[in-house]
């Protein structure tokens, strides 16, 4: 128990951490845009009149929460070159992390639909508007407003996910620990530091959606 | 070298699957342990130890679960404590799955209404016995599913345990990539694997969800 910790070493190696840091904060800023998108498209695909879009929209959706995110992630990065898909490791990474985001948001989007009430859409459809402008102006943006709270916590959720994408060595925030304690052999201090940074960037991720959320719906709200 | 036949593979991701399963056991487990005892903390008057989960949760939950794994993996280490993956990965997923259940739990405690409480005090029922014959048993039907559902998540945490060097099924899998060169069927054979572990799970949660739906409207 004669131990010391010795977190001014890791100064040395700030830049790494920073580099990491920035390189998981780009990593969740894309994946969380496409996977937004992406689950808004498996939704309406998954309330679709076509039932081959509906199936395959379910049979993705269950696929996905079924397999753990490493082994998709091993999937993409492996797997596909293995069949002429060639990509670097962060294409791999961002197409697995969005992959997986897709999937659970089409499921908690597809929730958000279910609840429209139905005079809504009677309504719309007695004023002539096609199923699409239905979609996109009627049945989209309350449903989004319902499960934005559980949109928010399962983009924080890839974003903590994000970190195994270090696994095919893309330099994000984990990776750049382990890099670090692999040199200096600090490993609790360097994990810890990591994880720390993880807990303010999920923090600081919650704050940035609910801002995000406060304009986007009381904007809505005086229109109406 | 020696080759390896397709039912090679399969047989060798099977035999480390029990190491998933073994390894999915133990953190549910161990996870319930600890949980019922982090919601008991939760759902008590103490301030001190509401705050105490409350940190506790809001650590577990915005931490990834590979960092948690690598700190009980490198952390009991300089402690002086010789820890195996085999140890470290059941005591992170242990605590990893208590700061989740617990968090499930405390909802389904919360969601009774109060008067079940108020009414007990009234028959002059105290706390422990509130507890044990009213709160308890109803909050327990209303948590099965999501616990249930959780598991699932247990399962596909365990896969991170490869990384530490605990040889279950995602490990084996890229062992067996490693001397195979086949990665498409490997890993194809390894997502398939898991699905078949997780989907009943998953099926069974929702089956159960809707059966409890049904009888609470007909109450």
């Amino acid at each position: 128990m004669s131990y010391q910790l010795n977190f001014g070493a890791l100064l040395d190696y700030q830049d790494v951490l920073l580099d990491g840091l920035w390189m998981t904060v780009k990593l969740t800023l894309i994946s969380t845009v496409l996977g937004i998108l992406l689950g808004v498209l498996g939704a309406a695909a998954r309330r679709h009149r076509n039932a081959a879009l509906r199936h395959l929209s379910k049979a993705y959706v269950e696929l996905i929460r079924n397999t753990p995110f490493i082994v998709q992630l091993f999937f993409v990065f492996f797997g596909l070159p293995a069949i002429g898909i060639k990509m670097t490791a962060i294409e791999a990474g961002v197409l697995a992390l969005v992959i997986n985001l897709g999937a659970y948001l089409t499921e908690i989007i597809r929730a958000g639909i279910d609840a429209t009430p139905k005079g809504q859409l009677e309504a719309a459809r007695t004023l002539g508007l096609s199923s699409r402008q239905i979609f996109i102006r009627i049945v989209l943006p309350p449903a989004f407003q319902r499960v934005y709270s559980a949109v928010v916590s399962q983009c924080i959720i890839v974003m903590l996910g994000s970190a195994v994408v270090s696994q095919i060595s893309v330099p994000e925030l984990t990776f750049a620990a382990n890099f670090i304690q692999s040199r200096n052999f600090l490993s609790f201090e360097s994990y810890l530091v990591a994880a720390l940074f993880y807990l303010i960037l999920a923090f600081l991720m919650r704050l940035a959606f609910n801002l995000i959320g406060a304009r986007a719906f009381s904007r809505k709200e005086k229109t109406l | 070298m020696s080759q390896f036949t397709d039912w090679d593979i399969l047989r060798n991701l099977l035999l480390a699957a029990r190491w998933t399963v073994l390894l999915s056991l133990i953190a549910f487990a161990g996870g319930s342990i600890v949980g019922l005892l982090l919601t008991f903390m939760r759902i008590s008057r103490r301030r001190s130890l509401i705050w105490v989960t409350r940190i506790y949760i809001e650590i577990f939950q915005g931490t990834p679960l590979l960092m948690q794994l690598f700190i009980a993996f490198f952390g009991l280490g300089l402690l002086g404590i010789d820890v195996s993956a085999w140890t470290a990965a059941a005591l992170a997923l242990t605590l990893f799955s208590s700061a989740f259940l617990s968090d499930i739990w405390r909802g389904c405690v919360e969601s009774l209404p109060k008067g079940q409480w108020e009414a007990s005090r009234c028959l002059g029922l105290n706390y422990l016995q509130t507890m044990r014959y009213i709160i308890l048993p109803q909050a327990l039907r209303i948590a099965i599913p999501p616990t249930v559902g959780f598991s699932v998540q247990i399962v596909k945490g365990t896969a991170l345990a490869s990384i530490i060097g605990f040889v279950e099924l995602t490990k084996a899998g890229t062992m067996l990539n490693n001397a195979t060169f086949e990665p498409f069927k490997v890993f194809a054979l390894v997502a398939l694997i898991y699905f078949l572990l997780c989907y009943p799970l998953s099926r069974a949660s929702q089956y159960l969800e809707e059966r409890l739906n049904v009888a609470g409207k007909r109450a």
